[in-house]
């Protein structure tokens, strides 16, 4: 049974591992777009800051900018490398197992 | 008592109310109780999932003391706060597909019942289903009085009937309507929390003279305030994307979130939710913290943080706006109370008493009980909330962490590395939340980080060490 539900020939598993890698390779990149601006910019004396839309450089670029860049990036790998697949159990293919 | 102010906020519970009454319908009608009633069986569309996801995710915290630390802290926290982002996308692309795909095949309602299908062990049933009750029970009533004393602030009742229609606007549709009613009343406050938050950025500048002329302001009060620093240039880098574990990736080990991961109807409901939780959670968070800094020039001196958003919405905006504004922190809090409330019941009637207690129930007494449960469990919250413990305000500090560290190995383990078995998960759990326990009262911030890090970081290697090690063990029973 257990061996049943857990086997990793379901190739639904390996497109739901490669979305999952995915997803810590945009969390990476969303930390260092965050951290760099953030720190890069920010660590100056504040009286040497530039200003966008009124908010400090660092600001906008790392929290703001940084947000929709995040959005963009999230709809064009969905769009690109997400792959519809059906989530209900698979009779056919439970049947070969048994 | 401000009836402007108020009225809104009637009108507000009202359709909230009307919303779980229609979703109730859906509960009668279906055929597994257990499937609708605690996870709306699995038929999420995009929009709704990640409007559950998004407002149980956003709490008391989000519109009262984070604006509030932002207030004292200037821009620093702010950008501490957008590590938030991530929890949009992050919880539903790496739980994923898998998860919805194993918790299909496991017919698995729960997250304890997930892991007790993956781990076939009766130990790991019972500590995880502990800690969900210790640590959910403990926020659950902290988030309880944050509702009951938003109420009494709002209207000028007292304590204890603030707190009576705070409970029964809750109560009501959680009990009869169960995940279906959460989720639909989730998106409608959701929207109204987008929507307050909007609002309320637009006043603040307004009333601030534009953003440039309140950024000189805050660098003429205090330059620390615009830098990423903090008020006294104590937030180290270190500290601060440490926050990128507690409230950024590790949300994923958290019950009430995980739980919606496999809630949804279909893989396109998926992509869509994590484009539309990511938009909205990242526009909530930063601009309700940015709306906390913005504050601070236009309404100096205030000593209690979680005052900040309510006096500034009193302050800036026409009082039946103020009324729709409120409706937003209100929201937050409702929204991840019932949320609470309907994991605990689960981890109550189908882990702990279907597993162990009387697993051959019959349908229709599991769905008194599960109403019953439910309605017992909150009017204990409501007593507890009336004289809050000491316990409760204690744990409900490690209520976060404490469930991270317990929970995201041996799920995010126990769906992508076939050799985690049982042995691994119960070390992790209890080396993480022992040692995030451990650290929290006698070590804070250990290497500079929050505590949580290097929880994790144990729990990782005693789920990896235990799994190891007794794999031959674990082999040998199993055949």
């Amino acid at each position: 049974m257990k061996k049943m539900n857990m086997n990793q020939d379901d190739y639904r598993y390996k497109i739901a591992n490669r979305e999952a890698l995915i997803g810590i390779g945009i969390v990476i990149i969303n930390f260092i777009w965050w951290y760099g601006f953030a720190y890069g910019l920010g660590s100056k004396n504040p009286a040497e800051y530039t200003y966008i839309l009124g908010l400090p450089a660092w600001f906008f670029y790392s929290c703001v900018l940084g947000f929709v860049v995040m959005v963009l990036l999230i709809w064009l790998v969905i769009k690109l490398f997400f792959i519809d697949i059906p989530l209900d159990e698979l009779d056919d293919k439970e049947n070969k197992q048994l | 008592m401000n009836w402007q102010a108020i009225l809104p906020l009637v009108l507000f519970l009202i359709i909230v109310f009307a919303v779980g009454m229609w979703a109730g319908k859906y509960v009668k009608r279906s055929d597994s109780f257990l499937q609708e009633y605690f996870l709306g069986g699995r038929s999420l569309g995009g929009f709704v999932l990640a409007m559950t996801l998004v407002t149980t995710y956003g709490s008391a915290s989000s519109f009262l003391s984070g604006p509030g630390a932002a207030y004292n802290q200037g821009l620093g926290w702010v950008l501490l706060s957008t590590s938030q982002i991530a929890t949009g996308y992050f919880v539903l692309m790496i739980l994923g597909k898998k998860f919805a795909i194993v918790t299909r095949k496991y017919k698995a309602v729960t997250i304890v019942d997930f892991l007790k299908s993956r781990y076939e062990s009766k130990w790991v049933v019972l500590l995880s289903s502990l800690s969900i009750l210790i640590f959910l029970f403990s926020a659950m009533s902290a988030q309880w009085i944050g509702g009951g004393r938003l109420i009494q602030s709002l209207t000028g009742l007292s304590y204890i009937a603030s707190l009576f229609i705070f409970s029964v606007s809750v109560l009501v549709y959680v009990i009869i309507g169960g995940f279906r009613a959460i989720a639909i009343t989730d998106a409608i406050q959701g929207i109204v929390m987008f929507a307050g938050t909007l609002i309320l950025l637009i006043a603040v500048i307004i009333a601030g003279g534009g953003v440039p002329a309140i950024i000189a302001d805050l660098a003429a009060e205090n330059p620390n305030l615009i830098t990423p620093f903090g008020a006294n240039a104590d937030l180290t880098p270190a500290y601060v994307s440490s926050f990128w574990v507690l409230v950024g990736v590790g949300v994923v080990a958290l019950p009430q979130i995980a739980v919606r991961a496999m809630s949804y109807k279909n893989s396109r409901s998926m992509h869509r939710g994590i484009i539309i939780s990511t938009i909205v959670v990242g526009f909530i968070m930063l601009n309700m913290h940015l709306i906390g800094v913005f504050a601070r020039p236009v309404i100096p001196g205030i000593e209690v943080g979680d005052t900040v958003m309510p006096l500034l919405a009193q302050t800036v905006l026409p009082n039946w706006l103020s009324g729709i504004v409120l409706a937003a922190p209100m929201a937050a809090i409702m929204t991840t109370v019932n949320s609470l409330l309907l994991l605990v019941s689960s981890t109550i009637v189908k882990d702990v008493y279907l597993n162990y207690i009387e697993p051959t129930a019959k349908e229709r007494k599991v769905k008194y009980l599960s109403m019953w449960v439910t309605a017992l469990l909150g009017i204990v919250v409501i007593v507890m909330s009336l004289n809050p413990p000491d316990l409760i305000i204690w744990l409900n500090l490690f209520s976060m962490g404490g469930l991270e560290a317990a929970f995201i190995w041996p799920i995010v383990m126990g769906l992508y590395w076939k050799k985690g078995n049982k042995y691994g998960a119960i070390a992790s759990m209890i080396f993480g939340v022992g040692s995030y326990i451990l650290f929290e009262s006698f070590y804070p911030q250990p290497f500079g980080m929050h505590s949580v890090v290097t929880s994790i970081v144990i729990a990782f290697i005693a789920y990896v060490t235990a799994s190891l090690m007794m794999q031959k063990k674990h082999l040998v029973i199993e055949e």
